[in-house]
């Protein structure tokens, strides 16, 4: 019996069977219907219900990212902050050595102008000149009556005019000579004034610039301590502050991998001298690799040199050393970094002679030329510039250390900063599958009622009936014919 | 016991460098090229191509790599029919230099040679076989500089399949003899049956001509 024969064995007909068919499966489906809704309510509120779960915990995970990064940000931009108020600590103390070393010596100096100044002044002074004498005398003879008219009085007066005169005479040389000494000291001070206008000054320059100091650290103890109390503002600001360093860092290192590329072209071939042109090692050439390596050993040289001289603080063992110790690494890096340094000056040179060995083979072999290709005259400029540049790229790679470290440092920051975008996405995809499940389940149910809707549409009207006639009833109990409240609703 | 853990990884990884670092060519890398050259008849006015292909191979081949140069004549399933052999020191400048002396070898035997009355293609290409599995290569190439019209002298026996596993055979300058001309069906019977025996002992066949595209074959 072929699935053709078991629709059409109702009569034969097709089209009553089918009718048929579908009668009976519409009335299955409207007897289950209850149970199918339960059903598929229940798998979509179970639906919406995980997913709506897991986009709170993806949530609750971003937020912890979150909080993290933002402890992460706020604990580097402290470090950071630290860092720079203990340069500008360090920067107040060695200006206080230098300055405020000498300030007793600059004090003794001004001490000792203010005592030169004070002894000249009190030796220019003007000393009044002393009363003659001759005051008091002249001044009994005036009491001498002057009826008399004794001559003798007339010729003591004389006398002790001539006498004054000659005494008057005598002061005011003294005077004189007296002044020019006074003015010759207060000449002599001169120098020592300006001498102390010019201590004063320095005093007042070192002081001042102390006070330019106090008032940086006062602004960066202030941000210091807007990044403690974790402000929105200064999260902010270290935010940017972290993305602006990541791309920037990223761009110097790009630069910096050229210049490695560079590098590297430059010892490659070389290479192949020292360590054989064929030999392999994980499928790369093993003259590839040991200048790849030279030139990761000089980066490294170049980060612990930057470690030693405490620029970079990538390695706090490096840091924490004694200084005797530093300085010793700092010469060992150093040296090492001049050896390779020189190496490579080496290699780049035979570099160029080996090209020109290989060019001439290549003319003898191909072009059948046995004669060596043309020496240009010029060709030692290259030369040297290749050997420069392998002697410079070195030291140049050195700083690499620096956008490294900013790089290494920012990058956790934006990485973090990616994770918590990608979590709360995923949160937000997770919450949209559950309320798309949760309208998917009643989407179905309407579909379901959509199949049945002959038997859903009879139903109405059996209970459509059964309500009128309910309301009849209740009304042939109402005497006055109105409706009542619940009917009115 | 915690610095036996961290010694032993230590010397691991610099007995590995070590061993990568000796100098020792690296077998999978590294090429075999081994040349045929056709002298009988008057197929030897065709030596001067090969000297050039010859001294091309030679700019193409790098440090590490095997070239051998035979003669093809009566019987050529012999290591004396080898004219020049050498595989190239590792270091490029000793390698050019030993390019240069291998030149001058193939010149010399270019001024001095003689026709042969036969033409034994087949021991040729067992020879190669034999050598460049011996020669421990990478990637192994027999050149055939001929034109490919074998003639074997009464009583030698060639019959026999040929193992060519991983080998390129390339044909090089197969000229058309004046019976070719009359009937090209021969030409082309005589590439077919050897690319069929080339392909039966599971090698790669290829046919060049024009040797300005002989590149994509000595190329890296």
């Amino acid at each position: 019996m072929s699935f053709t024969d078991f629709l059409t064995f109702w009569g034969g007909n097709m089209v009553v069977s089918v009718l048929v068919w579908s009668a009976i499966a519409m009335a299955l489906v409207y007897l289950a219907r209850n149970p199918a809704h339960r059903m598929i309510e229940a798998f979509a509120a179970g639906a919406k219900q995980a997913f709506q779960q897991a986009a709170d915990a993806v949530q609750a995970s971003g937020s912890k990212l979150a909080e993290r990064n933002k402890e992460v940000l706020v604990a580097a931009g402290r470090e950071a902050s630290e860092r720079l108020i203990e340069r500008e600590f360090s920067r107040i103390d060695t200006i206080v050595h230098r300055d405020m070393a000498e300030y007793p010596t600059l004090h003794r100096k001004i001490s000792d102008v203010v005592t030169r100044i004070d002894e000249d002044y009190k030796t220019s002074s003007e000393v009044p000149p002393e009363a003659p004498g001759w005051a008091n005398a002249v001044q009994a003879v005036a009491k001498i009556p002057t009826g008399t008219n004794d001559p003798m009085v007339g010729q003591v007066l004389q006398s002790i005019h001539g006498s004054m005169e000659k005494s008057h005479q005598r002061v005011l040389e003294e005077y004189r000579k007296s002044s020019r000494t006074r003015h010759m000291l207060l000449k002599k001070m001169r120098p020592f004034w300006r001498r102390m206008d010019s201590d004063l000054k320095q005093v007042n320059q070192k002081v001042t610039g102390l006070l330019e100091r106090a008032e940086v650290i006062d602004r960066k103890m202030e941000e210091y301590e807007n990044i403690v109390s974790q402000t929105d503002s200064a999260v902010r600001t270290l935010s940017s502050s972290s993305l602006t360093q990541f791309f920037v860092a990223g761009f110097v290192l790009a630069v910096a991998i050229g210049g490695a590329m560079i590098n590297f072209n430059l010892i490659a071939r070389p290479m192949q001298e020292m360590v054989g042109g064929s030999a392999m090692l994980m499928g790369y050439r093993t003259a590839n690799i040991a200048a790849l390596v030279i030139i990761l050993v000089e980066v490294a040289m170049g980060l612990f040199l930057m470690e030693s001289l405490r620029i970079t603080r990538l390695f706090p063992v490096i840091g924490s050393m004694r200084d005797e110790m530093r300085v010793r690494m700092i010469w060992i890096t150093f040296t090492i970094l001049l050896i390779l340094a020189s190496v490579e000056a080496g290699l780049a040179y035979m570099r160029e002679i080996l090209s020109q060995d290989d060019a001439a083979l290549r003319a003898s072999l191909i072009q059948g030329n046995v004669t060596a290709m043309a020496v240009n005259s010029q060709r030692w400029i290259t030369t040297a510039a290749q050997m420069g540049m392998g002697f410079i790229l070195p030291f140049a790679l050195v700083f690499v250390a620096i956008p490294l470290e900013s790089f290494i440092h920012s990058s956790r920051t934006v990485l973090g900063m990616v994770g918590v975008g990608l979590l709360r996405g995923l949160a937000f995809v997770l919450s949209l599958i559950g309320n798309i499940s949760h309208y998917l389940g009643q989407m179905l149910i309407s579909i379901y009622d959509l199949f049945i809707f002959l038997p859903l549409w009879i139903e109405d009207l059996v209970r459509g009936k059964e309500s009128r006639e309910s309301r009849e009833g209740k009304r042939g109990f109402n005497p006055f014919g109105s409706r009542t409240a619940k009917e009115e609703a | 016991m915690n610095r036996n853990r961290i010694a032993i990884p230590i010397v691991a990884a610099a007995a590995l460098a070590l061993a990568g670092c000796s100098g020792k060519a690296d077998v999978p890398y590294t090429r075999g090229v081994y040349m045929l050259l056709d002298t009988s008849g008057t197929y030897t006015d065709e030596l001067k191509k090969a000297q050039v292909i010859i001294n091309y191979t030679l700019a193409k081949l790098n440090p590490g790599d095997t070239f051998a140069v035979a003669r093809v004549d009566t019987g050529s399933f012999t290591e004396k029919n080898i004219i020049a052999k050498i595989t190239f020191d590792d270091r490029p400048s000793v390698a050019n230099t030993q390019k240069l002396k291998f030149r001058d070898e193939i010149d010399r035997f270019v001024k001095g040679v003689k026709p042969s009355a036969y033409t034994d293609i087949s021991g040729g290409m067992l020879q190669a076989i034999e050598f460049l599995n011996e020669a421990h290569v990478g990637r192994k190439t027999i050149l055939i500089f001929s034109d490919m019209k074998e003639d074997l002298k009464k009583g030698y026996v060639r019959d026999i399949p040929l193992q060519l596993n991983g080998f390129d055979v390339v044909a090089l300058n197969v000229t058309k003899l004046r019976s070719d001309n009359i009937d090209p069906r021969e030409y082309l019977d005589r590439l077919a049956m050897w690319q069929s025996r080339v392909e039966a002992g599971e090698g790669h066949w290829r046919v060049i001509n024009d040797l300005e595209r002989l590149e994509p074959v000595l190329g890296d």
